[in-house]
């Protein structure tokens, strides 16, 4: 095939941008080997989507067949925006995502380092760290609001006993700590992801360079500024954008500890009851939209973050 | 170096000098031991719980003052669990499930990482980000569009229904992180290989595959574990416990009585420990395959 | 490393062999409701050889209880023993387990003019939302809904037409400690909130020296279906009316706010500060563990309080919970009834199953094998039925019942719901329920044009 002498007569590894034959064939190449992966994510998902940006110009109901279902426009968007439900609950997920990110972050760059490294207790870490991301959501959620629970949860009874609060206190009834109890279930339960992701990436950086550093004389933390760290890079920005995504449409834990709680409504749980709730799925599906376009901006952040540093 | 000359010039007190370089170490290593203890503690105490919950008969589950072990533990749970023909039955759904979607995943993920990390085009970044617009819909809004489109196939309560709708989930981050683990490969990686005659598919299947090992064990493992946990698609998408995965399974324990309201939580937490087990072994046992197999010199010079 | 490696997988193997061949060997332990000494066969159909000469090789689709457990085990007899006389094959599908999962499969199904259900089981507040989708059952059945409860039927008929024949029956009770109203010189269990008030107050303050975890009085307070429920029988119990009457919403009168403060001031002092996010078994798992005085919950919670190893065992009755000075008891409806399919393609066929599962011979199967309240007052007054469910005996069983607002607020009733549980969240959690009330009400209206 041409690319093997095409490739070895270029002298620089990657042709100019010029529509040579080679670019062409490799692009043809390139856009075949992305269309099964493609093709079987879009079309089980595009139409869909496709149905929910049409619903949303509608008022369509979840009980259909009843009335027959309008055209209304822009009419939903427009509620939508004067909405202060909607509002509260952007706000209280944008919130949530930033708290959940974060700490899953530092300690999921804790957990991962730890179980590349030599130290001692890192077999029973690399068991353990896993657990929290293997228990199905829906029971974990359920598990978690009984131990928050203020007559018989543990961890009221074990915060009272080792001193780290005076008396039982109502985690998830109590608007100051409501947030803090689901935020804590989440990052229990994603850190693995986080740490999984980042051990990954650190089990592919070269050990010689640690050596070659550790010869010149450099200190473990500048090893990790130094080394580590610009190494990661990829590896951190996938999983920021993973875990941010998923922290904006965190729907369980908040439903299972709130239910229906007007002050604490993620946007997810707000497009949910919207849709089957209410039953007004014209009013759901452009909140659905809204929610994208959000999620979409916090996208496009990271990505041209990352292009950024690419180049 | 400098300590040891000490330790020479000292000798009465050699014990206590050849320590004491370390002990100061030790000393600080003491918040880095504390934080690490407390971190394992979270990460590990409410499965604790969960075992607690799990050998505790029904009546003392709940009792105060709360006992952190059992007065009198039970083997009774994992009895009714384990003997339970649904349960049986949904274990078996969802290792098909979980598995058929992190093959395929792993499959279209690789190739697709192979474009989109080693070949530059145009058109590329608009393909990422396709990838990525799938995960950034909340999964409800796109629930009752998808039974549709499985009522339409004829998919309704059966398996492939949930394996292509979890694929939805899987996907999009398995070929993020293998496109990332792609790139971060050498650029000249596939020069070598091509100089000698071999086709593009060669080498992604002898060169460049095998580099991202640690990827691709991640990224399935990942994709298992997501297909395992889902709820939602099989609960919508199945009616019979026939087809019930393990995650509605669990949800529809009724305690025996008539009733929907009573939880039988020492059931439900048997069935949680009994799901997770497996999946912990599993990752003890891949993840000492990758340490090993890259401290065998995979990594290239 | 490597040798290591295959001990740990040969022990984990070795264990997982002996639990297996552990269980196996002790043989198979289903969850089952019936106690030997209640069980009962199912009812013989009456009218069968009629039906068989009719309906012979008829196949129907009954979306019955939930998967697993008694409820199932029943729908399953049941359906055996239909099948066995008549001939008309029933296949039973279970409904998924939570309650909006289950409506939102009905919802698809019906939306989509499916005929894949003939007979379903609904949510006494469904109904209402269903009503186009389903069967006029006034002229086949409707002499056999003479035989149950009112407020029932009355709540199932919409625009004239009895779309829905009730199966099962739930309403709110109180559960008390009798042994602790002993201790505190109590003769006789609370008849008004205000005496729940004090005596709840008494017997926690005095509890609390040994027990730190025990509260007075626990309920459903967490924002969802269970607060409007509960907020029924507060409001209706003190002459404050029905949320919604004749089509209006009601909610905002004096003797509603006044009720509803009242329990606002007790959150965080005589009921524990997290009761406004607790569910049935929130309130439930206190009570039966010794550490609660009052509980409103509904008759399940009955048989967990008497299962062996309940710390509660003989020390706890049950009665009608408390009313306004100048009113009586009450008790929110809750329960199952079941209808059939517009789309079905065996109408009649379904309507003769109906009849047969919510005949009096099958409420009293149903009554003695899962313990489920009969919706047939005759059933309820039945000996061995008030055996098994002590909470039917005549002072408790002739409450009255209240519907939800679900018959006015037809396909909106989650909607309408929503707006009634969410307001009263906010007064428990600490807002006068004078300045929210009005709110409430002119949401309400506004859906109920």
């Amino acid at each position: 095939m041409s690319p093997s002498t095409e490739a070895s007569t270029a002298a620089r590894p990657r042709p100019r941008r010029r529509r040579s034959a080679l670019q062409r064939k490799q692009t043809r190449l390139a856009w075949l080997m992305l269309l099964p992966a493609l093709a079987a994510v879009g079309f089980v998902a595009f139409y869909p989507l496709g149905q929910t940006i049409y619903y949303s110009f509608t008022d369509q109901q979840f009980l259909a067949g009843i009335e027959p279902t309008k055209w209304v426009g822009l009419e939903n968007y427009k509620d939508l925006i004067h909405d202060t439900l909607f509002r509260d609950s952007v706000v209280l997920t944008i919130k949530f995502t930033a708290i959940t990110v974060g700490f899953e972050f530092v300690l999921g760059m804790i957990i991962a380092l730890v179980v590349n490294s030599g130290f001692k207790g890192r077999g029973v870490m690399r068991a353990m760290m896993l657990v929290p991301w293997a228990i199905p959501t829906v029971v974990a959620a359920q598990m978690w609001k009984w131990m928050y629970n203020d007559i018989y949860g543990v961890v009221n009874d074990a915060g009272v006993r080792l001193h780290l609060i005076s008396h039982n206190v109502a985690w998830i009834s109590q608007p100051n700590t409501a947030l803090a109890s689901a935020a804590a279930v989440d990052i229990w339960k994603t850190t693995p992801f986080v740490a999984l992701l980042l051990l990954a990436g650190l089990q592919v950086i070269p050990t010689e360079l640690y050596e070659a550093a550790r010869v010149d004389g450099a200190s473990a933390w500048r090893q990790f500024w130094r080394i580590t760290l610009p190494l990661l890079r990829p590896a951190i920005l996938v999983a920021l954008i993973f875990r941010t995504l998923d922290a904006l449409r965190v729907f369980d834990v908040f439903y299972v500890f709130f239910g229906n709680r007007p002050d604490t409504q993620t946007m997810a749980i707000f497009a949910q009851d919207a849709i089957v709730g209410t039953g007004d799925v014209g009013y759901g599906s452009a909140a659905c939209v809204a929610i994208f376009l959000i999620i979409g901006v916090f996208t496009v952040i990271y990505v041209t973050f990352m292009r950024v540093e690419q180049q | 170096m400098s300590s040891a000359a000490e330790a020479t010039t000292r000798a009465p007190s050699v014990a206590r000098v050849r320590v004491r370089k370390p002990l100061r170490k030790r000393l600080m290593r003491i918040p880095f031991y504390l934080l690490i203890a407390a971190i394992f503690i979270y990460t590990v105490f409410p499965f604790y719980w969960a075992i607690r919950s799990s050998i505790t008969p029904e009546s003392d589950l709940f009792t105060t003052p709360l006992r952190y072990f059992p007065a009198h533990p039970t083997l009774s749970h994992f009895r009714e669990v384990l003997s339970s023909g649904e349960f049986q039955r949904a274990l078996i759904n969802s290792t098909i499930v979980a598995g058929a979607v992190t093959l395929i995943s792993l499959a279209l993920g690789s190739v697709a990482s192979y474009a989109l990390g080693r070949f530059r085009f145009r058109g590329r970044a608009f393909a990422m980000y396709l990838m990525l617009s799938m995960t950034i819909f909340p999964q409800i809004a796109i629930l009752g569009a998808l039974f549709t489109l499985i009522n339409k196939f004829g998919l309704y309560n059966t398996l492939p229904a949930l394996i292509f709708s979890d694929l939805i989930l899987t996907l999009p981050f398995t070929v993020w992180v293998l496109t990332s683990f792609m790139a971060a490969l050498p650029k000249d990686l596939e020069e070598a290989a091509y100089v000698d005659g071999a086709s593009p598919l060669q080498v992604f299947y002898k060169v460049l595959l095998p580099l991202i090992a640690p990827g691709l064990v991640t990224t399935g493992l990942l994709a298992f574990i997501t297909a395992w946990n889902e709820y939602l698609y099989a609960l919508s998408f199945t009616q019979d416990p026939e087809h019930h995965t393990i995650t509605v399974a669990i949800t529809t324990f009724t305690s025996g009585k008539g009733n929907t309201f009573e939880l039988p939580w020492g059931q439900i937490m048997a069935a949680t420990v009994v799901v997770t087990v497996p999946l912990i072994v599993l990752t003890l046992i891949l993840q000492r395959r990758i340490l090993a197999g890259l401290t065998a010199g995979a990594v290239k010079g | 490393m490597k040798h290591r490696r295959w001990l740990v997988l040969a022990v984990l193997v070795g264990v997982t062999a002996l639990l297996a061949s552990l269980v196996a060997s002790v043989g198979n332990a289903r969850p089952t409701a019936t106690k030997a000494s209640n069980a009962i066969a199912a009812p013989p159909v009456p009218n069968a050889a009629k039906l068989r000469k009719k309906f012979k090789g008829v196949k129907l689709t009954f979306v019955g209880d939930n998967a697993v457990g008694g409820s199932h085990v029943r729908d399953l007899a049941l359906a055996k023993r239909f099948t066995k006389d008549t001939g008309i094959q029933v296949k039973v599908l279970p409904h998924p387990e939570k309650s909006d999962e289950s409506y939102s499969q009905l919802a698809r199904n019906f939306s989509s003019k499916s005929s894949a259900f003939d007979v379903v089981m609904m949510d006494v507040v469904w109904p209402g939302a269903f009503a186009p989708y389903l069967v006029n059952l006034k002229k086949p059945l409707g002499k056999a809904a003479k035989l149950h409860a009112k407020g029932i039927i009355q709540n199932s008929t919409i625009g004239g037409r009895l779309i829905a024949m009730p199966w099962f029956s739930d309403f709110g009770i109180l559960y008390y400690r009798t042994d602790l109203l002993k201790k505190y010189g109590y003769k006789s269990p609370p008849k008004t909130w205000t005496q729940l008030g004090t005596m709840a107050k008494k017997i926690q303050a005095g509890e609390r020296d040994s027990n730190p975890n025990f509260a007075g009085y626990v309920y459903q307070g967490n924002s969802y279906e269970g607060l409007t429920c509960n907020t029924l029988e507060w409001v209706a119990s003190v002459g404050g009316g029905h949320l919604v009457d004749n089509g209006k919403a009601s909610i905002n009168n004096s003797k509603a706010a006044a009720i509803l403060n009242l329990q606002r001031s007790w959150v965080g002092t005589i009921a524990p500060r997290g009761v406004t996010s607790y569910t049935e078994e929130e309130a439930r798992i206190p009570f039966t563990n010794g550490n609660a005085a009052f509980m409103r919950n509904w008759p399940y919670a009955y048989s967990s309080g008497v299962a062996a190893g309940s710390k509660i065992k003989g020390k706890f009755s049950v009665t009608v919970l408390p009313h306004g000075p100048s009113s009586s008891s009450v008790g929110t409806i809750g329960g199952w009834e079941l209808g059939v399919s517009k789309f079905s393609k065996h109408k009649p066929a379904a309507i003769e199953l109906v009849r047969y599962l919510t005949s009096p011979a099958v409420q009293r199967f149903d009554a003695i094998t899962n313990t489920n309240v009969p919706t047939i007052p005759a059933v309820a007054k039945n000996k061995a039925v008030v055996r098994t469910n002590p909470y039917l005996k005549p002072s408790i069983a002739t409450v009255a019942r209240v519907a939800r607002p679900s018959k006015f607020l037809k396909g909106h009733y989650n909607e309408g719901s929503k707006i009634i549980y969410q307001g009263v969240s906010q007064i428990l959690n600490g807002q006068d329920a004078k300045k929210v009330l009005p709110s409430i009400q002119s949401r309400l209206n506004r859906i109920l044009r």
